[in-house]
């Protein structure tokens, strides 16, 4: 691929304008005539059996519309998707609202208050009287395995939704042979994803169609779930993603209450508007993460890994989401990391919890993997004595090797690991670091120095569960003018997509990129497509993008040679015209190529009009983006407190088209990977309970709270696509919190600390010191 | 989030407000700043019928010293403590604790009174103000009344003031010659409440020894605390760094803190011992002419 | 019970009759339609809902419509002037200092606010002034970035621009 003028430039957002000036319109600004307002009533109880609704009061209070129950809900809504679709994976069936008079977690929707104003319904909603006999409840994924633990779904019989085993090799004999082991067990702590706009569904029966604005990552999807959902064809259905706040794939399913509106638009004929309260977004939104894992290393003494096992228990919570048992099983897939670890094996366990269900967020297991294999890398280490630079080196996957296929089933594309990791420690200047950590601790200062080193897999989508496999939709439509329209069938938000696919079509069309205009998430306008998560937009969107654009030119110049009555193999073109190879008089335009395909008096014979092209782009692969992230930090023995001194991030993610774009997207996805690390985590007490229920329990960090980062990049490209590109929208997550924990772990050496549970907040560093007292 | 039904009423003078206090009682609740206010009400967890809102009444948002004694009026705002040049070059624990309240966009609507009035133990103005030996100037139906504040808080969100009182104004003595504080405070991130702060204030005499000792404690009892013990400890010492431990220590013990998400409370009392010894460093320090 | 309420908002006097508990954002959302001001949050924690009142920047969702009668109101919408973007603006678009773009008009106007009272802030000063609002896509360099370059605009033509574009 040749990098133009256009693609791999630093081009400013085609997104901003609208953006900056309060223009942009998010589902909470859509405001029709006759709009009625939705307030959910919410589960306070983490499992309990509902004997009653009364929901008279709530019926009679001013501006009250409709008060829905489960039983209505039975009555017109079928259920929602759960997949994807594992091996002998039990899931139950999951509705808008409660319909089997069980609640299963504190934010499990009971019933629905419709009123003219939301002040309205907010107040009525407290009118509802549910009567509810509570149940004894499981909060701990590894108590839901023990026998006589509480059954969430007594239909299933049991907890575990699925087992999946990964791994190759001969695991027990590598062990057996191996010089030493180090074991840890990692607790994943549960994350919310906390997108700055919370959900919002609008929707309006009229017409003859169904249009509902959705909040989401996925508008297609959401669009044929809804057909079965509120049984209505899907061709009368639109789905628009309008702005989108925000996701990291808590939007990245159907929800009940995208069900329920459309639900209640066509029950009681009149707009229908729910908009989540930040509260209901910590509760009824999925959370991330939540996995325990057991993580076992074998290795020789000169550092070379001989085998790994893992175990890992994930925290499904109270229900499988759209893509819910998919995030775990990224983690039996993808952990042996960056290594050649000629023996592994993963178990993976799914198990039901009263819990708010967990679903894909920003890495989705990857960052599970990465981090269990990063720090088992450090353990091995610290047992040998060994430089943790030195143990990486000496395992990483060569260059030679790729394609790369794992153990667990995993086949790596491309990579140069030692390359990111070495420029990452000539950035950094490592031994001099490591000489003024010495120094220091002589001064009773504790620095800490974390490494990283990742590869991840992106361009995933080939799941059931969702409407297709792992392609994406492309239309290039150029204009009889000239000017050009790109559909696409991801639904960027806030990734910039309306910029890097334009650039796309500049590079292939040589049109500028100004004449380009990128339209997305709205099924009425675009193709049927996929949607935006797991890092996918760029490599299979934009491919979709590029090879669509490239057909549109082939067909460009076929038009021209005809009109310049020229050989099609003698065109030359710089985007804005077509010349004839040697006769440079001989030329067209390109928009009078354009207006021609219309005009369609003078085609090649057999030539359809028109030059607007659909491409259903299909990788061949997946991708595997990599690097290395060190962080440095400073450790207060006394208080506990972290402090960051430096962080140094290269990622590989193939070919980049906007290194502005790229260096935003890791910037958010390293703050989101250190957040995990010392900032955020979600507690509930032992009856299910939500105790960080607020941004001012739950700590998303302030610009106040992160350090700046130095971003550097090596270029493996992709053979996979024609853009040579990885994605880069998790990378970030996924470097961040090992190279953060194993920088204050690093720091915490000398006192003797080797694991520490995430978040490592300023406690947990002074009752690990407080637990090593006598060294201090 | 919506808060509950409620009506509002904005006096334009102290007298007024009071009057519209003594006449619903209970029922209705000050509105200064509003930001603890505000939102317990969205919450739903406090639902007043009336309230008073004191922001149109002029003339109290005064920020000036006369008498001996620094006049904060019960509509400064934290904000303008913390951009005080006077605060800067002269209260220098007031400097410290205004720009660690919150954030800049809550600074600018919360008062020093109104965070007192609210009587939150993790409030830091209340530690702040113990270390100083502030008073509490209450407006009721009938004369003024100073309240020190040893005498102001009584439990969590409970303090001596009357229903039919309003703080009109704080009251901070002149730092004196030779005097110097300061204010530190551990939390999970910026602006968060505190896992524990302290406030500490102390005067030197000629000889460099302890004349006057106050300190505050934030987030580590029921209300704001004094740690008189620890004050005594030093009291008449020579701030040396056994007598700083020894304080530090005393502290640490007279504390009260409650196991929380922030920590166990072992963890705060240790936090309390290392956050005296630094802000009663640093207080002697600024008392000796340092920064 | 209704108020009647007069507040002048990026400079056009708007009046009202308002229930007590309306809160300012819900005012200057549902009622005006002005929908640039955005609520991230229950708590006053998010800061999504940034506006100056008074000239000070404040949380919207955190004040009652009927304590802004007969106040000065400024919001996202009142930035740019005459279709010529403000300095800050322009800043979040050279230097990507916005991805979703939810957080950014509260993100806006706080860094408008600290740049009338600091010119000339530093990075930790920024850091400083823009802490009561959360972005979670961009990490925060690139808005450091975006209020820097403003800073450095806005002292570079401070009366020029502030005349063309009123």
């Amino acid at each position: 691929m040749v990098i133009s003028h256009a693609l791999g430039a630093r081009i400013k957002r085609r997104e901003d304008p609208r953006l900056i000036t309060g223009r942009a319109i998010y589902v909470d600004d859509l405001n029709f005539a006759g709009m009625v307002h939705v307030a959910i009533v919410r589960s306070p109880h983490a499992h309990a059996t509902i004997r009653s609704i009364d929901t008279t009061a709530a019926r009679r209070a001013p501006g009250v519309v409709a008060v829905w129950t489960g039983e209505d809900v039975k009555a017109r809504c079928g259920p929602l998707p759960v997949g994807p679709r594992i091996k002998e994976m039990k899931a139950p069936k999951r509705f808008p609202l409660v319909i089997d008079g069980v609640v299963r977690h504190v934010g499990d929707p009971v019933a629905a208050v419709v009123a003219t104003t939301m002040d309205a319904a907010r107040d009525a909603s407290d009118l509802v009287e549910v009567d509810y006999e509570p149940l004894p409840s499981v909060q701990d994924p590894e108590a839901a395995l023990e026998p006589g633990a509480p059954i969430l779904h007594q239909d299933l019989g049991t907890n575990v939704c699925f087992r999946m085993t990964y791994g190759g090799g001969n695991v027990e004999e590598a062990f057996a042979g191996a010089d030493v082991v180090v074991k840890t067990r990692i607790v994943q702590q549960r994350l919310i994803p906390a997108a700055m706009e919370t959900r919002g569904v609008v929707a309006q029966y009229k017409g003859g169609e169904l249009t509902v604005w959705t909040s989401t990552q996925i508008p297609h999807v959401v669009k044929t779930t809804l057909a079965e959902t509120v049984r209505l064809p899907e061709h009368e259905i639109h789905v628009i993603a309008p702005e989108v706040g925000g996701g990291f794939g808590s939007k990245l399913d159907v929800y009940g209450e995208e069900g329920l509106v459309a639900a209640l638009a066509l029950a009681l004929g009149r707009p229908v508007k729910w908009i989540e309260s930040r509260r209901e977004n910590f509760i009824a939104t999925i959370h991330g993460r939540g996995q325990i894992d057991y993580v076992e290393l074998a290795a020789h003494h000169d550092g070379t890994v001989a085998g790994l096992r893992v175990r890992a228990i994930a925290d499904l919570g109270a229900y499988s989401q759209l893509l819910t048992p998919g995030v775990p099983t990224n983690t039996g897939l993808m952990c042996c990391g960056c290594y050649r670890i000629p023996n592994a094996h993963a178990e993976v366990i799914g198990v039901f919890t009263n819990r708010t269900p967990t679903d894909a967020y920003r890495g989705a297991g990857r960052p599970e993997a990465t981090f269990l294999i990063e720090r088992a890398m450090d353990l091995l280490a610290a047992e040998l004595k060994m430089d943790p630079v030195e143990v990486r080196r000496k395992n990483f996957i060569p260059p030679a090797a790729f394609p790369y296929k794992t153990p667990t089933g995993a086949v790596y594309d491309s990579g140069n690991y030692e390359r990111a990791l070495d420029k990452a420690l000539e950035r950094a200047d490592y031994r001099a670091l490591r000489d003024e950590q010495a120094k220091l601790r002589k001064q009773g200062r504790y620095l800490g120095i974390g490494i990283a080193t990742y590869v991840e897999i992106t361009g995933l989508g080939a799941v059931a569960g969702l409407s297709g496999g792992n392609w994406e939709s492309a239309t290039v439509r150029v204009e009889p003018t000239g000017k050009v329209t790109v559909l696409t069938g991801t639904s960027p938000h806030g990734q910039g997509e309306e910029t890097t696919f334009a650039q796309i079509v500049s590079d292939r069309l040589g049109v500028p990129v100004e004449d380009v205009v990128v339209l997305h998430g709205d099924t009425r306008a675009v193709p049927h497509g996929v949607g935006t998560f797991g890092s996918r937009t760029t490599p299979v969107g934009g491919s979709a993008v590029y090879v669509a654009a490239e057909k549109v030119k082939d067909k460009a110049v076929q038009i021209a040679a005809h009109l310049l009555e020229a050989a099609p193999a003698d065109i030359s073109t710089d985007g804005a015209r077509f010349t004839v190879r040697g006769s440079p008089e001989r030329s067209v335009e390109f928009k009078d190529v354009a207006r021609m395909a219309y005009k369609a008096y003078k085609l090649p014979a057999g030539m359809e009009p028109g030059l607007d092209v659909t491409h259903f782009f299909v990788p061949k692969e997946r991708v595997f983006p990599f690097g290395t992230h060190l962080c440095v930090v400073e450790v207060d023995p006394d208080t506990g407190e972290v402090t960051f001194r430096r962080y140094i991030a290269v990622d590989d993610c193939g070919n980049i088209l906007n290194p502005l774009l790229v260096a935003g997207q890791i910037h958010g996805g390293i703050v989101q990977g250190l957040a995990q690390a010392i900032y955020e985590g979600v507690t509930y007490d032992d009856e299910g309970q939500l105790l960080t229920g607020t941004f001012a329990e739950y700590v998303v960090p302030q610009a106040t709270d992160v350090p700046a980062f130095e971003l550097d990049h090596t270029v493996t490209p992709s053979p996979h696509n024609p853009l040579g590109a990885k994605g880069v929208g998790e990378a970030g997550t996924i470097g961040a919190t090992p190279a953060v924990v194993n920088a204050i772990l690093d720091a915490l050496a000398p006192f003797g600390v080797k694991d520490l549970q995430m978040p490592i907040t300023p406690r947990r560093v002074w009752e690990a010191l407080e637990g090593n007292s006598a060294s201090r | 989030m919506i808060p509950d039904r409620f009506e509002y009423v904005a006096p334009s003078s102290v007298a007024e407000a009071v009057g519209l206090l003594q006449r619903y009682g209970a029922e209705a609740k000050v509105l200064a700043g509003g930001h603890s206010l505000i939102p317990l009400m969205k919450l739903r967890l406090a639902s007043p019928r009336y309230l008073v809102d004191i922001n149109r009444i002029r003339g109290l948002a005064q920020l000036q010293e006369d008498d001996g004694t620094l006049g904060v009026g019960a509509l400064t705002r934290h904000a303008d403590l913390e951009t005080s040049e006077l605060i800067r070059s002269r209260y220098p624990l007031l400097a410290d604790a205004a720009r660690v309240i919150a954030d800049p966009l809550v600074r600018n609507m919360g008062t020093l009174a109104g965070s007192l009035a609210h009587a939150d133990p993790a409030g830091d103005w209340g530690a702040a103000m113990l270390a100083v030996r502030a008073q509490v100037v209450a407006t009721g139906p009938r004369r003024d009344r100073t309240i020190p504040i040893d005498e102001f808080f009584v439990d969590t969100f409970t303090t001596t003031l009357g229903p039919d009182e309003i703080v009109s104004e704080i009251r901070v003595p002149k730092p004196s010659p030779r005097s110097g504080g300061a204010y530190l405070k551990v939390e999970r991130k910026v602006g968060d409440f505190a896992i524990a702060a302290v406030g500490t204030y102390v005067v030197l005499d000629e000889k460099g020894a302890c004349r006057q000792v106050g300190i505050g404690l934030c987030n580590v009892g029921a209300t704001s605390l004094r740690a008189k013990r620890a004050e005594e400890t030093l009291r008449g010492r020579v701030p040396d760094e056994k007598a700083i431990a020894d304080a530090a220590r005393a502290a640490s013990e007279e504390c009260d803190p409650a196991s929380d998400l922030r920590g166990p409370a072992e963890y705060k009392r240790d936090l309390v011992r290392v956050l005296i010894g630094r802000a009663l460093r640093r207080a002697v320090q600024r008392a000796k002419g340092g920064a | 019970m209704g108020h009647r309420i007069s507040v002048t908002i990026n400079g056009t006097v708007h009046e009202a009759e308002v229930e007590s508990r309306l809160l300012l954002v819900h005012f200057l959302r549902e009622v005006l339609g002005l929908t640039g001001t955005h609520i991230g949050c229950d708590t006053t924690n998010c800061g999504a809902c940034t506006v100056l009142l008074q000239g000070r920047a404040v949380k919207s969702c955190t004040v009652l419509a009927v304590q802004a009668d007969g106040r000065e109101v400024m919001t996202v919408e009142g930035l740019a002037r005459n279709g010529q973007l403000h300095p800050v603006q322009e800043g979040f678009f050279e230097k990507h200092g916005l991805q979703c773009g939810f957080c950014t008009p509260g993100m806006m106007m706080s860094a408008y606010a600290l740049l009338q009272q600091n010119p000339n802030p530093s990075e930790g000063e920024i850091r400083w002034g823009i802490s009561g609002n959360l972005c979670r896509c961009t990490g925060y360099v690139n808005i450091v970035e975006a209020v820097k370059y403003a800073a450095e605009k806005m002292r570079a033509t401070p009366a020029a621009a502030e005349l063309e574009r009123s």
